[in-house]
């Protein structure tokens, strides 16, 4: 597994996050429509592919082919390893 | 200068009138037999004499490495106007189409993305024309 720290340490991958647990299951178009209408970010498509491979290697995203297109999903659970290692308090009640 | 025709590849000319007419719901213009190939155009019965779209064989080599990188990534070959996606993404699915994305609100515009099963993707578009950016 990739580094999930490194993939959170950039604005633009944590916006694909947030665009992802929004509507999982979205092509590279629509998450670039998203990024750029939504948050600013106009980066070309292969800056945003580039993006999207270093969540997959961190475990963030995974990609599936259905049929001829290819669609990304969000997965969090890499990130039970952070709380794991430094689990928040228990909230007040 | 205007335009007057637009030209879409299509993978199957017959298939392709069908999806575009029974489907999608524009008409038939143009159905000219020129040997293997037809020239067959389409037009929106909104507007008879508008663009026409001219379904265009695919049987350059270099067309389907070109549709099929486009269609992997999401990307739409072409946009329809439509005044309400909603409507018509309901409508759509109930004859059996797909879409890889749903309708999404992105300031003034909701878009959704249709496979037209001739090898493109197509997106519908509607504007909303109370909140259209103030010039």
């Amino acid at each position: 597994m990739g580094d999930v720290f490194k993939a959170l340490a950039d604005p633009t991958r944590r916006a694909i996050l947030d665009e992802l647990q929004e509507r999982s299951g979205q092509t590279l178009f629509e998450l670039c429509t998203r990024l750029v209408t939504r948050h600013g970010v106009g980066s070309s498509r292969q800056a945003v592919s580039q993006h999207l491979e270093v969540l997959e290697a961190a475990g963030l995203v995974r990609s599936r082919r259905e049929g001829r297109y290819k669609f990304h999903d969000l997965d969090t659970s890499p990130l039970r390893t952070i709380v794991e290692r430094w689990p928040p308090p228990p909230p007040h009640p | 200068m205007r335009i007057g025709l637009t030209s879409i590849f299509v993978d199957d000319q017959e298939k392709a009138v069908r999806f575009y007419t029974e489907v999608l719901g524009f008409q038939l213009k143009h159905d000219v037999p020129l040997g293997e190939h037809r020239w067959l155009t389409v037009v929106s019965p909104e507007q008879p004499d508008g663009v026409e779209i001219v379904l265009e064989p695919d049987a350059h080599p270099a067309v389907r490495p070109f549709t099929e990188a486009l269609v992997a990534d999401g990307i739409p070959f072409t946009a329809f106007s439509v005044d309400d996606v909603q409507a018509e993404v309901d409508r759509l699915k109930g004859l059996g189409v797909t879409f890889t994305q749903e309708p999404l609100r992105m300031g003034p515009v909701t878009t959704a993305v249709l496979d037209d099963t001739c090898g493109n993707l197509v997106q519908l578009a509607q504007m909303h024309a109370d909140e259209a950016p103030q010039g």
